[in-house]
């Protein structure tokens, strides 16, 4: 899934300060999941946004609101029929959402209240890491299932870089070198010999070095 | 500041209010609970959401804190834990608003322990005397 975490409040109180009737909205995707932007995390920013404004004395009106998702347009279409007015929405979906905000409804401010951080999943409770970064050209099958675009901090195709020490990352001690991950998989699944295939230069334009990118499906367009 | 009396909401949880509140207002009133503590009593206090307590301040209370069982002997295993971690996360998030965190407090505490429950309450009472209104009721600006 996306995971992203709430902008400092701060940063909101500030991007909406010129605001005053302001629909926080959040998105039963990703963020709903990884307690970013859901129903309740909406409830939260609702009430802190409140309290900030009434701490200055500055009078605001904060509604709250969650789309199915904001990542579709029928859902973001639903908007129209919100009864209340207000003058800005503080989207907590990643922002693919507030994109979709902004691309549909051109007169509506939007601003940003989650950043969004990463492709990850949940590894405890409370604990999210990335898993993916997205490359457009995957390559999980040369290396046991583990990625090392996301998961190596130089992004190695040929890893390791030789600087892990005790299986750990030379760059970020507390993490796990990927590739030492990736042979000590394909080891355990008598795969070792993959591991001297050298992976030869990759052509990054699908990663996003091309332009933004797009995906477009024949059998579901009409 | 002297003649200033701070409303103050408590939350606690069943089994550490029970033998307190079985005395009745007017038991508690003699033991001296402060009277401008308005008790909340709740099933577990595991059961509390951050947006309940922020919820205290947006009603323009000055002080708040939560009493549930000790962090390692909860009747609901974990359900003190959680509390102290959404109190954590309201007093962060207090930080945030540029206000006191000690505006929030989270007490753990055997059941029945009488004179702790009143003790608690007198502490909070003196620590929001001391800070004063509450900011977030938007009359200082
Ligand atoms: S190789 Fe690319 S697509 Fe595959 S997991 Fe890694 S980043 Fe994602
Ligand atoms: S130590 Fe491993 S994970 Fe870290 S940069 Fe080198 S190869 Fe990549």
């Amino acid at each position: 899934m996306i995971i992203a975490e709430r902008k400092p409040l701060a940063e909101i109180v500030e991007m909406t300060r010129n605001h005053e009737n302001i629909l926080v909205l959040g998105c039963r995707g990703c963020v709903t999941v990884c307690s970013a932007g859901g129903e309740r995390e909406v409830e939260l920013l609702a009430s802190l946004i409140r309290l900030g404004a009434k701490k200055e004395g500055r009078k605001i009106t904060v509604q709250e609101g969650v789309l199915v998702r904001q990542c579709d347009k029928e859902y973001v279409d639903s908007l129209d029929s919100w009864k209340n007015g207000y003058d800005a929405i503080v989207s907590m979906a990643c922002g693919v959402g507030v994109n979709f905000i902004a691309n549909l409804r051109p007169s509506t401010m939007v601003y940003p209240g989650v950043n969004t951080t990463f492709f990850g999943g949940s590894q405890d409770q409370g604990v999210w890491t990335e898993q993916c970064a997205g490359c457009g050209n995957c390559v999980l099958h040369l290396t046991g299932g583990l990625c090392p675009v996301a998961r190596c901090a130089k992004s190695l195709m040929n890893g390791p870089c030789g600087g892990s020490q005790n299986g750990k990352c030379e760059i970020h001690s507390e993490v796990d070198c990927i590739w030492q991950m990736i042979h000590d998989r394909l080891e355990r699944l008598d795969r070792k010999e993959q591991m001297l295939e050298v992976a030869p230069i990759r052509d990054w334009r699908t990663a996003g070095h091309g332009g933004p990118r797009k995906t477009t499906r024949d059998d579901l367009t009409v | 500041m002297s003649d200033f009396t701070p409303t103050i909401r408590a939350f606690c949880c069943h089994y550490t209010s029970q033998q307190t509140c079985a005395e009745g207002p007017e038991g508690l009133k003699q033991d001296g609970f402060p009277e401008n503590v308005s008790l909340f009593r709740v099933p577990c206090t595991g059961k509390l959401q951050v947006s309940t307590l922020l919820q205290a301040f947006e009603d323009e209370v000055d002080g708040v804190y939560v009493v549930g069982c000790p962090a390692e002997s909860c009747h609901n295993v974990k359900g003190s834990q959680r509390a102290a971690k959404r109190v954590a996360a309201v007093k962060k998030a207090l930080e945030e608003l540029g206000v006191e965190p000690d505006r929030i407090a989270m007490y753990h505490m055997e059941r029945g322990f009488h004179p702790e429950f009143i003790a608690a309450a007198q502490q909070m009472d003196k620590t929001i005397t001391k800070l004063g209104p509450s900011p977030l009721k938007g009359e200082a600006a």
